[in-house]
């Protein structure tokens, strides 16, 4: 009575049995690593320490005593129960307005106050990740394509691609101007597109960079928008790591050039925000999508829908966000502590020889060991990379998920560890550097290759890791999305 | 437009039809019993507004779940980081539990197959986005919830081919209504890749029967293809005994995971209904299949729920005194109120099919139309939202084929606004129409554009030209 598994798969929906979500590539073996040998300061401490999440868990400490301190915040306390019933029923796709004036105020504040947002024009989205679906469903169809500079998150070929069917088109950028990009590789992506037919609804930018950690200057950002005002396409701007960037070059914001002496048509601009990075709140969903197009924010608004903030969490939001001294004392405190984090950092990488590329804002830095590389290749860097996460044990991301057209480059973050396990990070890289004054060669056997973590590879620490009992990770009770934290 | 997509652009999203039109009228003049009492009163919404002193209370006494706490130690940092999209495990453990619970206990729910999403909206575009490709159609049953238009299709490209269900049977789900529906599709080239139907019903609050229930896995049995169940309502069921499930069903004919079918019935779950939390946003997507289980847990990330409200959900579903007792108060409450509409409307000389779930009652007001006509029943819903001031649902936004019918709920509004509605609504009945009212003497007949009558409290507009008296129904 059985049928076969095409039987059933034909049942489904090609999406669902496709890859389109971009979870199968070999990128994830990093993950399988980590989660099956975390590392714990007491409890682990030989195990994979995870550099690979971008994660900003420096302030902490601010957001709990404040939280301790405005019981009100909650609606489930004594203080703030009263007006539980009212949040729980309010379901507009408006958002509370208390929320949506917060969430201004608090872009507003991390700009300096350079500019004002229109709190009539934030939507609401599930995080970043539906932010950014909702944004393609708006401006493109099936078929139409983003340019997206290189290096990029990955999570934006599931994001913009897999249920709209839009392809994202890269933009060549490389070391040789510190990834700069440049009027002509945009050009020639978007010539390249023409010829293939394929049309181009708009340009993704991610500013500040991830993964590189950089702004854009003025006059890039310009040069920007005069690009797609002449070809007449959008610009998303990509800004949920706005808050931090932690030392000059300050940070501009598509907010600030638009009203510069400038022509764009402003329709075209669109940014992506969320709390995720810039307060370390992944796990509140707190997405938000300002368009100064009105049919985009009208159309966005009614797909957020799909994927609202949960009132009870736009009501501590609301509060929490409107306190204009804790957001003054917290964008000042997350900048320092990153600042003194990444300085530390690469001040110590620096010392063994190891360079990073100049950076001044994000949760990472891109790291440069093509020094290491046997041979300039991408299967090179997959070897090296397999050494990291075995030998080292250190979860890093290479260069190659980002789509990077150079190899050799990582993609470190720091921000997601306390100070110790910082420490314990570097003295790794410190002895691994050290160890390997001669570029990696791939072993014959080519065991790294296979995703079998029971290596019989010949060093002590291995040996310490198979005795050890195999842990998960506090953060993963079961097999977890690699891709949800790939961020 | 060229700038924007194609969904962007045109009004698939269905919020121009009549269902969302009565929403703004009510947001211009909404009642309230001090500030606004002339304003409209909301009976379009189904909410479930009668049971929050029972969490309130159960939150009084729990400070720890809502203060970012788990014996007493704070876990605001675990939370605000915590994005895993396969969900808190406790959180996933209280909810199966809960429904199975709402269930009599009579099947039980694997977390491992539970997905949860953003609120039953993003859970049911999702399934789709997993079933369907863009082009291919599902069955669905009407009358039907109107959003339905906006969820299931807008986005995903997949069509709706309704199922027509009528008065003479109580708008049940028949065998022939099934195949006409099927080939309608196949007519129109449109490969059928599932049914979908709400239990308990939205818009007429009913449980589906068994006899229906095995009607439509026979179908889908022999068809191939799958069977998605919104279960949103099940808590509303007045009595957990009348509300029988799909899961139920399939395990009464002996369907397990070496069955073909097993695999291909998906339910739809959300707190919006049976807790009154559509705020929240907690919905959820239970399937027997591994593979729309792992990529709805993909999709999951565009919209996931947040880990505060997880957190504390978790906490309140895991207290086993609270759920019973809430989910007996619940019914109760429902029934009670349900009840007292149907009371209410009969004093109007209306009538409403017989409920026995959901936070609305399917009302008959066929007898009250200029004719048998969608046009009429869009002119008479005018006039309860213009003049009796009452947002009610019309049957053609839920796809009625029958003209007359109304959705009007009854959970989100306090007892003695119910009330007033009732009086508005047998006021307008008795002045309008040759209704006899409670001392049996007829009042006032016939209908002319030129005729106007002030009254003491209403002043009455009409708003279309030369009526003849209405015909009995």
């Amino acid at each position: 009575m059985g049928f076969t598994l095409s039987n059933q798969q034909q049942l489904l929906s090609k999406m669902a049995t496709g890859n389109g979500h971009g979870e199968n590539s070999p990128y994830f073996d990093g993950w399988k690593a980590y989660d099956s040998d975390p590392f714990h300061v007491t409890k682990n401490p030989n195990g994979v320490i995870q550099m690979g999440l971008a994660e900003n868990e420096m302030c902490f400490d601010l957001i709990q005593e404040w939280v301790l301190n405005n019981p009100e915040a909650s609606i489930c306390t004594a203080a703030g129960v009263n007006e539980f019933k009212d949040i729980a029923i309010f379901q507009d796709y408006h958002g509370l307005p208390e929320f949506r004036n917060a969430v201004a105020n608090f872009m507003g504040r991390v700009r300096g106050n350079r500019v004002t947002f229109d709190a009539d024009r934030i939507v609401m989205s599930g995080g970043a990740t539906g932010a950014h679906e909702t944004i393609a469903f708006c401006l493109a169809d099936p078929g139409d394509a983003f340019l997206v500079p290189v290096p990029y998150y990955p999570g934006f070929d599931r994001d913009l691609g897999w249920r709209t069917g839009v392809q994202l088109i890269p933009v060549a950028c490389d070391s040789s101007n510190n990834f700069k990009v440049t009027r002509a590789a945009l050009e020639a992506a978007y010539e390249k597109a023409q010829k293939a037919n394929i049309r181009v609804k708009g340009l993704l930018i991610t500013n500040p960079s991830n993964p590189l950690g950089t702004v854009l200057d003025r006059d890039t950002l310009r040069s920007l928008v005069t690009f797609i005002n002449e070809k007449k396409i959008h610009l998303v701007c990509d800004e949920i790591y706005a808050a931090t960037v932690f030392s000059q070059p300050s940070f501009i914001s598509i907010a600030e050039i638009i009203e510069e002496d400038i022509e764009c048509n402003r329709n075209l601009i669109h940014i992506v925000y969320s709390l995720s990075k810039d307060m370390g709140f992944p796990g509140f969903r707190v997405g938000i999508v300002y368009s100064y197009n009105d049919d985009v924010v009208n159309c966005a608004r009614k797909m957020s829908s799909f994927g609202l903030v949960s009132t009870q969490t736009q009501h501590l939001i609301a509060s929490m966000l409107s306190d204009n001294e804790l957001v003054e004392r917290f964008i000042a405190q997350s900048a320092k502590r990153l600042k003194a984090r990444h300085m530390r950092f690469t001040m110590e990488l620096a010392q063994v020889g190891t360079s990073c590329l100049k950076s001044n804002g994000g949760l990472f830095v891109w790291m440069d060991l093509r020094r290491l590389l046997k041979e300039q290749t991408f299967e090179a860097e997959m070897v090296l990379w397999h050494t990291i996460i075995h030998e080292v044990k250190l979860n890093v991301s290479p260069g190659s998920s980002f789509h990077c057209p150079e190899p050799g480059w990582f993609r470190v973050c720091f921000a997601n560890m306390d100070d110790k396990t910082m420490e314990i990070a570097l003295s790794r890289i410190r002895n691994f550097v050290a160890q390997y004054k001669e570029p990696i060669a791939p072993r014959k056997n080519n065991r790294y290759w296979q995703s079998n973590l029971r290596l019989s590879f010949q060093s002590r620490r291995m040996d310490d890791i198979m005795m050890s009992p195999c842990m998960m990770s506090p953060h993963s009770p079961i097999p977890q999305s690699p891709l949800v934290r790939a961020t | 437009m060229h700038m924007l997509s194609r969904n962007a652009t045109f009004n698939s999203h269905g919020q121009d039809s009549s269902y969302f039109l009565g929403w703004q009228e009510y947001e211009k003049n909404p009642y309230h019993e001090v500030h606004n009492t002339n304003g409209i009163i909301q009976m379009g919404l189904a909410e479930n507004q009668l049971c929050f002193d029972l969490l309130e209370s159960w939150l009084a006494k729990n400070p720890d779940a809502a203060a970012f706490k788990k014996n007493g130690e704070s876990i605001f940092a675990e939370l605000a980081l915590f994005q895993d999209y396969h969900g808190l495990p406790a959180f996933k453990k209280a909810l199966v539990d809960f429904m199975a619970e709402i269930r009599g206990n009579k099947v039980t729910f694997d977390p491992n197959h539970l997905v949860l999403t953003a609120g039953a909206t993003s859970a049911n575009e999702t399934l789709i986005f997993c079933l369907a490709d863009p082009g291919e159609a599902v069955l669905i049953p009407t009358p039907y919830y109107p959003g339905f238009d906006r969820d299931l299709k807008w986005r995903t490209g997949v069509e709706i081919v309704p199922i027509h269900c009528t008065s003479s049977n109580g708008f049940q789900i028949t065998e022939p209504a099934l195949q006409e529906a099927y080939q309608e599709a196949e007519k129109r080239n449109l490969r059928v890749k599932g049914v979908l139907v709400t239990n308990p019903s939205n818009p007429l609050g009913t449980t589906m029967t068994r006899n229906e229930l095995n009607l439509l896995l026979s179908f889908v049995e022999d068809k191939g293809i799958h069977l998605i169940s919104d279960e949103i309502y099940s808590g509303t069921a007045f009595s957990s005994a009348s509300f029988i499930s799909v899961m139920e069903v399939l395990k009464d004919r002996k369907c397990d995971e070496n069955s073909e079918v097993w695999q291909r019935v998906h339910v739809v779950y959300s707190l919006s209904k049976d807790l009154g939390l559509p705020g929240f946003r907690v919905g959820a997507i239970y399937s027997n299949d591994d593979m729309v289980v792992a990529a709805a847990t993909k999709m999951s990330s565009f919209g996931l729920v947040s880990s505060q409200t997880q957190h504390l959900l978790s906490a309140m579903l895991s207290d086993k005194k609270l759920t019973k007792n809430y989910i007996a108060e619940n019914q109760k409450r429902l029934k009670q109120r349900q009840k007292k509409l149907v009371s209410g409307l009969q004093k109007a000389g209306i009538s409403c099919l017989k409920g026995n779930a959901g936070l609305f009652c399917w009302v008959d007001m066929s007898h009250l139309l200029r004719s048998n006509t969608f046009e009429a029943e869009m002119e008479l819903w005018k006039k309860i939202v213009y003049e009796v001031r009452l947002n009610i649902s019309p049957g053609s936004s839920c796809h009625c084929t029958e003209p007359g019918w109304f959705r009007v709920c009854f959970a989100n509004l306090s007892e003695e606004t119910l009330d007033l509605a009732m009086q508005r609504l047998k006021a307008f009945v008795g002045e309008y129409y040759n209704v006899p009212d409670v001392t049996g003497r007829s009042q006032s007949s016939q209908l002319s554009h030129s005729r106007r009558r002030s009254l003491t409290k209403w002043v009455f507009r009409l708003s279309f030209d030369d009526r003849s008296p209405i015909p009995g129904r």
